[in-house]
């Protein structure tokens, strides 16, 4: 049961904190909420066609075509998370002195709301795709499957737990500060996934390595451990990385800043 | 004008660069995931070339192929196959797991061409 927890927990955790990421980030943001909701609904419905898919043993996910298909997923959202920053950064006065006014929410502008339900759909779906192939595996074996799944609501709960717990402390921060810490959360996490897309690209014979792993900090900080992940997830650690990825990591950084400053630098 | 007479050639050499590891002769290998367990537990890889691993489970269970020092990551649906590249990577001994079992271990070894 515990082990189910686990294993489901961690699937669950990579999206739930993405998900308290941007849902803090777009703060005030009218009908943020129903967006997001349909992001998530979309991301499981998308996990369960890929799981569906996997389980035939369909094309798509054998050979190379399950790592090209999580690089794009992974470019996807970084697009989205790219664009959202890029719209907060020119719109974060007038939401700040919205929020300031109590309950009021921003009505003016091309919102960034359907970027808000795809980096949500992205991270259910990618996460939730080996959640859901896994919670079919536990379903159709026989002994101790009830203990699985009880496990496995424990393993979920948590995870969400998680996020929400992300996101009560994100509303914490002061709002003179609050756009600021989270368009620096969105951009490692911009970064963190773009390298994680570098790797899956890598993986599947696309890319050159580039020296693989240039260096190991598992002894330090494991990868796989709670905090190895939660950081994994927030700014991108990977403890043996390969070059490909630290060079989209920084591409990745620099080309958001560049977009976020650019309004900024021009009118100086 | 002689820029232009140039450029091609430095496209031809950074697109070989670029392309060196992708045409790079390949070995290919298979991991057999059977009872449980990776098969065989230890690998051996030459650490110049780029090698293709298959892996196919055998079992009724997913399994996420999983390799820290390689940074790999890959499910293997339940009966299914997948395959990815490893390689080339400086010479030693990479462990991997099964995500969703961490009883499950392995770990490919790249050598070097020389032998020992």
């Amino acid at each position: 049961m515990l082990a189910t927890a686990i294993i489901l927990f961690r699937e669950v955790l990579e999206a739930a904190l993405i998900i308290a990421i941007v849902l803090g980030a777009s703060r005030g943001v009218a009908d943020r909420g129903r967006w997001v909701l349909i992001g998530v609904g979309g991301g499981l419905a998308g996990a369960a066609a890929v799981a569906g898919l996997a389980s035939t043993a369909s094309a798509l996910l054998t050979g190379e075509g399950q790592a090209l298909l999580n690089a794009g997923i992974l470019l996807t959202a970084v697009g989205m998370l790219t664009w959202h920053n890029v719209w907060m950064s020119s719109h974060a006065r007038e939401l700040k002195a919205e929020l300031s006014a109590v309950g009021a929410e921003v009505q003016s502008g091309a919102k960034p709301l359907a970027a808000l339900a795809m980096i949500t759909a992205m991270a259910v779906m990618r996460e939730g795709s080996e959640a859901v192939l896994f919670l079919w595996a536990i379903a159709a074996g026989g002994e101790g499957r009830s203990a699985m799944g009880v496990g496995a609501v424990l393993g979920v709960g948590a995870g969400v737990l998680a996020g929400a717990l992300l996101y009560r402390g994100l509303l914490r921060i002061p709002v003179r500060h609050f756009f600021s810490v989270t368009s620096w959360l969105i951009l490692f996490l911009a970064a963190g996934l773009s390298a994680q897309a570098a790797g899956f690209l890598n993986q599947a014979g696309l890319l050159p390595a580039l020296g693989q792993g240039l260096w190991n900090t598992s002894k330090w900080l494991d990868q796989n451990s709670l905090a190895g992940q939660i950081l994994h997830v927030l700014v991108g650690y990977v403890a043996s990385p390969s070059g490909i990825q630290i060079l989209f990591y920084f591409a990745t950084l620099c080309v958001i800043l560049v977009l976020m400053y650019r309004p900024r630098w021009r009118s100086l | 004008m002689s820029l232009f007479r140039w450029l091609p050639t430095a496209a031809l050499v950074l697109a070989g660069v670029a392309a060196g590891p992708l045409l790079a002769a390949e070995n290919g290998t298979v991991i057999t995931i059977h009872n449980g367990k990776f098969e065989p537990a230890e690998l051996k890889l030459p650490a110049e070339g780029r090698s293709r691993i298959t892996v196919r489970n055998q079992d009724a269970m997913p399994a996420e192929f999983e390799s820290v020092s390689l940074s790999r990551e890959v499910v293997v649906p339940p009966r299914g196959e997948v395959s990815f590249f490893v390689g080339p990577a400086a010479p030693g001994r990479y462990e991997y797991f099964n995500d969703f079992n961490h009883d499950m271990k392995g770990t490919v070894v790249l050598e070097a061409a020389g032998g020992h």
